[in-house]
């Protein structure tokens, strides 16, 4: 039954276009991969005052992107965020960079 | 599915929702409109009431139905054992999720769940209807595995403090009342288990309590498992700090207990303590083991990876410890706030006809201290993988700390208060 419906859900994706189906896909990837820091930085990136956590809401993308893929090489050295960052692809910390950087 | 009296209502309540937090934050519209039952308040419970709401711009209405009157998190619960934190420092309020967020809290417990008629019955006597159920009621302990152990008295002379309340703070005042020179008694069961790396985190932080306020004591890990189950270079680099006071044995499997005599009894072996703290086998609580969802191993419950719905259940998804867990996965707070975050997204999706998001991702992060100061983590991330149908570590991704340190220290502090508010605030 509940295989039925994803399976009509992903047959209506195929009559909308593959264009299209991509977006539709997951429209809510960036805020569901970003719920995934929260934990630490806080919910929408908005750390508790003074925690000692930084927050992430608001962020410039560009720059926090930069840092995600600094952790993720290496370059820029971590207690814990270089082996966090290397269980996301490139394009998921895109989208989480993305998503903080809009929150206000 | 589809209901118009039931969307309308959702309409309305979005719509006069407008000044409340959360919906300025949001850019994508939700169509989700439903009721849904939350069961239990813990890490998974409250993230997903808070979620649900914050997620669906308050057009789906959220029942949190809570035994207890405040939350008290287990995280950070063997700080005050060992003296260096507060009950009050652990204890928290739900309302938050009650005045910000709008979710229905009720003090209550569920006696029955009938899935097919989608109401759960209350121990009040009330009934609840719900679109979609949320169990989340953590572990319950196996007692019937702890022969000696059987009566409430007994119970509550040989504690757990496994589950933070009030065996945290009795737990504290045996080992306050226990002379210099005792011997506090840990017993851990085969894994899995709730919190891998507690157990290891509570022997530490008693040994430096007894270290500085009782010398002449001791403390006996007694381990089921055949070596330290979370961070063993980790813990075994901080047992030898505490050479002389504190000891680990593994292959110690509880048997029984002899209340009067706090004797542990192992296979081989009797140990005697002055404080003995018995954390017994466990296995998911009782609204989900005794609901009619499938179990594995009869102990834990299977669930659809992408939306935690039970297997063989419709409408009823379980998060957190009562889950049977995905390869390397732990028992976690934090893991079970990750699994809350998935079910929130999987539930607004179904409620507004749509599947679930197909490639959840989780992460966990845990922080253990070894003193009043230092800190070690474990950390690890799961992606969902479709051909397995299961959530898999991603390999190369995860690891533990270099050495305890006190930069971690303020971390795991800040992680706990940053958790507690994306719970509850």
């Amino acid at each position: 039954m509940k295989l039925f419906r994803w399976m009509l859900a992903v047959g209506l994706f195929g009559v909308l276009g593959t264009a299209q189906a991509e977006v539709k896909a997951d429209p809510n990837l960036a805020r569901n991969l970003a719920a995934t820091c929260a934990n630490c930085h806080g919910t929408d990136g908005k750390a508790v005052a003074g925690s000692g956590a930084e927050a992430l809401a608001g962020t410039d993308k560009a720059k926090l992107l930069q840092k995600l893929m600094d952790f993720r090489s290496g370059a820029k050295p971590a207690t814990i965020m270089h082996q966090i960052s290397k269980g996301y692809t490139e394009a998921q910390l895109e989208l989480v960079a993305e998503y903080f950087a809009t929150r206000k | 599915m589809w209901d118009r009296r039931e969307f309308l209502k959702g309409a309305a309540l979005a719509g006069g929702s407008v000044a409340l937090p959360g919906l300025s934050g949001c850019t994508i519209g939700s169509k989700a409109r439903g009721h849904v039952v939350v069961v239990g308040g813990g890490f998974g419970g409250a993230t997903v009431a808070k979620y649900l709401r914050m997620w669906s711009q308050q057009g789906v209405d959220v029942t949190l139905v809570e035994r207890n009157p405040q939350f008290i998190s287990c995280p950070i619960s063997n700080l005050v054992i060992s003296g260096d934190k507060q009950m009050s420092d652990i204890t928290l309020s739900y309302d938050g999720l009650r005045n910000t967020w709008g979710v229905k809290v009720l003090q209550d417990t569920v006696t029955a769940v009938d899935a097919a008629a989608r109401k759960v019955t209350l121990a009040s006597g009330g009934v609840l209807s719900y679109d979609r159920l949320v169990l989340s009621p953590g572990v319950e302990f196996m007692y019937d595995q702890v022969p000696g152990l059987e009566s409430e008295a007994a119970r509550d002379s040989v504690l757990h403090a496994w589950k933070a309340g009030p065996q945290t703070a009795a737990l504290r005042k045996q080992l306050e009342s226990m002379q210099d020179g005792g011997v506090y008694a840990l017993t851990i069961p085969k894994a899995p288990y709730r919190c891998p790396p507690g157990p290891y985190e509570r022997a530490c932080l008693v040994a430096n309590y007894l270290q500085k306020a009782k010398p002449k004591s001791k403390v006996l890990v007694l381990d089921a498992n055949e070596e330290i189950t979370s961070k063993k270079g980790l813990f075994t680099k901080a047992f030898e700090k505490y050479k002389g006071i504190l000891e680990y044995r593994p292959n110690s499997e509880l048997r029984e207990v002899d209340v009067a005599s706090r004797i542990a009894v192992l296979e081989f072996d009797k140990v005697k303590a002055d404080v003995l703290n018995v954390v017994p086998p466990q296995r998911a609580g009782d609204v989900a083991a005794k609901s009619g969802l499938k179990l594995i191993n009869n102990r834990w419950v299977d669930v659809d990876w992408l939306s935690f719905e039970s297997v063989n259940t419709a409408g009823v998804h379980v998060i957190g410890d009562a889950i049977f867990p995905a390869p390397t996965m732990p028992k976690s707070g934090h893991m079970a706030n990750q699994h809350a975050k998935v079910t929130a997204a999987a539930i607004l999706n179904l409620l507004a006809g749509e599947a679930p998001s197909p490639a959840p991702l989780v992460m966990n992060t845990c922080y253990s201290f070894v003193d009043s100061k230092n800190v070690i983590h474990v950390a690890s991330v799961h992606q969902y993988d479709a051909a397995k149908k299961t959530v898999m570590p991603v390999a190369g991704a995860g690891g533990v700390s270099a050495a305890a340190n006190e930069l971690e220290g303020k971390y795991a502090l800040a992680w706990a208060r940053n958790i507690w508010a994306d719970m509850l605030v």
